[in-house]
């Protein structure tokens, strides 16, 4: 189980998981999921124009990906924003859509960037997505401050002279090197349950902003690891696993904090009331509210 | 003349049975998908919109596992999918968002395991492409009753909740003052939602159900801010961008490179990206005239004032 092939899966996938941890919890906190959901699957119509003209699937994949996701920003500034992202994500599948009439051979490497193919990654392919991995998380530690206080509290941000709209921009431009490091390993349809599973368990444990993110890398780390054993052992996607894991994850957050609120209200009113106050401060703020 | 008409509607465009049925079933669903579209943008709903869609495939990929008719399980599927999201929803945008989320994580891994056994067990793997974008050509004449009536129920709901449903958009707490059972709205909305978007998905794939859903109620709402205008808008734009696609998938059948024909969902997405880009263009233009004669009038007072975004219909 973890001789061969199947080591570059568990390598690959635990670098995934960490990335999808720490990107994803700011794709929550930013309300962004369906973003996190359109640009991988642009990446996808990237991909298979890719194969068609012959070129590199990664270098489609990720240009595909930084243009939708620049668009969204730039269209998103005026336009409603979920709208805008609806437009571009359809779009660039209908794009995917024709580039795979055009292909003249049964295109099935390219539905594998769907679903994914973690059992079956290449050392080149381990390799690429350790350096897409490190760049995004130096991205996101050199604008940690910046991007949670832009993604909590953007009034405040604004008035601290954090130029949200940038901030934003630069956050598509990770999202999109996320999918290109992680679509080709693991499909777009994981990486997108990864991205909002973990992050949204996570946030029903902690109020902490640095402790949630931590939370949220390990409880990303152990669905990949669990869901690739059991996928190992069932020969079922590993995709099925992915999902339904960070929905159960979600739901038992959910039961934690029923359980917490039932357990006495006093202590539940402190829990509510120091939230913000603690997000606040980690990024050294006073205790503003919007 | 008939050179010209030739050169437009390739020879056989009209007498084509396949085509006739298209043209009804996809201009069927562009209306009532228009209609549920415009409370979807104003709602701020585009994410659960697609995500009802991507949950119908689901279900059917489902029912093709089961040897059942599909149409029931994209049905089934899609409510079961906004019953989950109102479960787990709360009035927080970003909360709803993230329930949607996970929703839609859920069940597109179901899907994949669905998948997999489906195509493993009976190896016809054409049925992934099927149910992943759709052909308006392969239609049956004999499922056009039940789409239809199901048609009907989603534009009623809509039609009987109008303006509650404006309502709680623009206010869900001057809503809940007047005495509106905002919940009990929001979830009759996501069910006619779910109604619509399985029956666009089912026909037309899940890639046009969000275009014909989002594209043009999104461009409408560039064009007016009035509701009952921004539905005729959305209307017209969605009938034309179907119609329009139908006919130039048929047309390009002999064109380059593979002489098959380029997809239907190709056509309408990337006409829907054209209208929705002109409609922006066209309100940005407004906008600035309309910054200008404030300008004039106020001489430099009216500062910030957006005209686009009135209190009514803010942008979400």
């Amino acid at each position: 189980m973890f001789s061969g092939f199947m080591a570059n899966a568990w390598i690959v996938a635990t670098m995934v998981a960490v990335v999808a941890g720490v990107v994803g919890f700011f794709t929550v906190l930013r309300g962004s999921a369906f973003v996190a959901h359109a640009v991988p699957q642009a990446g996808f119509a990237g991909a298979a124009g890719a194969a068609l003209i012959g070129v590199s699937t990664l270098a489609g994949l990720g240009t595909f990906a930084v243009i939708s996701a620049l668009s969204i920003g730039l269209l998103g500034k005026r336009g409603r924003h979920d709208a805008v992202t609806a437009l571009a994500l359809v779009f660039m599948l209908g794009l995917g859509a024709l580039f795979l009439s055009w292909s003249e051979e049964y295109a099935s490497a390219t539905y594998a960037l769907l679903f994914g193919e973690v059992l079956g990654v290449s050392s080149n392919e381990v390799l690429a997505t350790a350096v897409l991995g490190v760049v995004c998380i130096s991205a996101v530690v050199i604008l940690y401050r910046p991007l949670l206080l832009a993604s909590v509290m953007p009034e405040v941000a604004e008035a601290r002279g954090v130029r949200t709209h940038r901030m934003e921009m630069c956050f598509l431009v990770v999202v999109a090197l996320v999918t290109t490091m992680s679509v080709p390993v693991v499909g777009a349809l994981l990486m997108f349950s990864l991205m909002v599973g973990a992050p949204g368990a996570a946030r029903s444990f902690t109020d902490k902003p640095l402790g949630a993110l931590c939370l949220s890398v390990g409880i990303s780390m152990a669905i990949v690891w669990i869901a690739i054993a059991a996928s190992y052992a069932t020969n079922w996607p590993v995709g099925f696993f992915v999902g339904v894991l960070g929905a159960v994850f979600f739901i038992a957050g959910r039961g934690w904090v029923a359980w917490r609120r039932s357990a006495g209200r006093a202590d539940d009113a402190e829990h509510v009331a120091t939230g913000p106050v603690q997000l606040a401060t980690a990024t050294g703020t006073g205790g503003e509210r919007t | 003349m008939s050179a010209i008409l030739n050169g437009v509607f390739e020879p056989g465009f009209f007498a084509s049975e396949p085509v006739r049925v298209a043209v009804v079933v996809g201009g069927a669903v562009a209306l009532v998908s228009a209609v549920v579209g415009v409370f979807t943008v104003i709602r701020g709903q585009s994410f659960a919109g697609h995500s009802l869609g991507d949950l119908g495939t689901t279900g059917g990929s489902g029912a093709f596992l089961v040897r059942a008719n599909p149409l029931w399980g994209f049905v089934v599927f899609a409510i079961l999918g906004a019953g989950a999201m109102e479960l787990f929803g709360t009035r927080r945008p970003r909360a709803r968002d993230m329930a949607t989320g996970i929703v839609l994580g859920a069940g597109l891994g179901i899907a994949a395991l669905f998948l997999y056994l489906g195509t493993t067990e009976s190896s016809t793997t054409g049925a992934t492409v099927t149910i992943l974008f759709g052909s308006m050509f392969v239609i049956r004449a004999s499922m056009i009753p039940v789409f239809a009536l199901l048609s009907v129920l989603a534009l009623a709901i809509v039609a009987l909740l109008y303006r509650p449903l404006l309502l709680s958009a623009v206010s869900e707490d001057i809503a809940h003052a007047r005495g509106v059972p905002v919940r009990v709205v929001g979830v009759l909305y996501l069910l006619a939602m779910a109604v619509a978007v399985s029956l666009s998905c089912v026909t037309i794939g899940a890639i046009l159900s969000t275009a014909v859903l989002i594209g043009p109620a999104a461009a409408a709402l560039r064009l007016t801010k009035r509701p009952g205008l921004a539905i005729a808008w959305a209307v017209v734009i969605g009938l034309a961008v179907t119609w329009l696609g139908i006919l130039l998938a048929y047309d390009s059948y002999y064109w380059p490179p593979t002489g098959r024909g380029w997809p239907v969902s190709f056509f309408v997405v990337a006409l829907i990206l054209v209208v929705y880009l002109l409609a922006d263009l066209a309100s940005r233009n407004k906008e600035r005239r309309a910054g200008a004669r404030a300008l004039a009038a106020s001489k430099g007072l009216s500062g910030r004032a957006r005209p686009s975004e009135s209190p009514a219909m803010g942008a979400g």
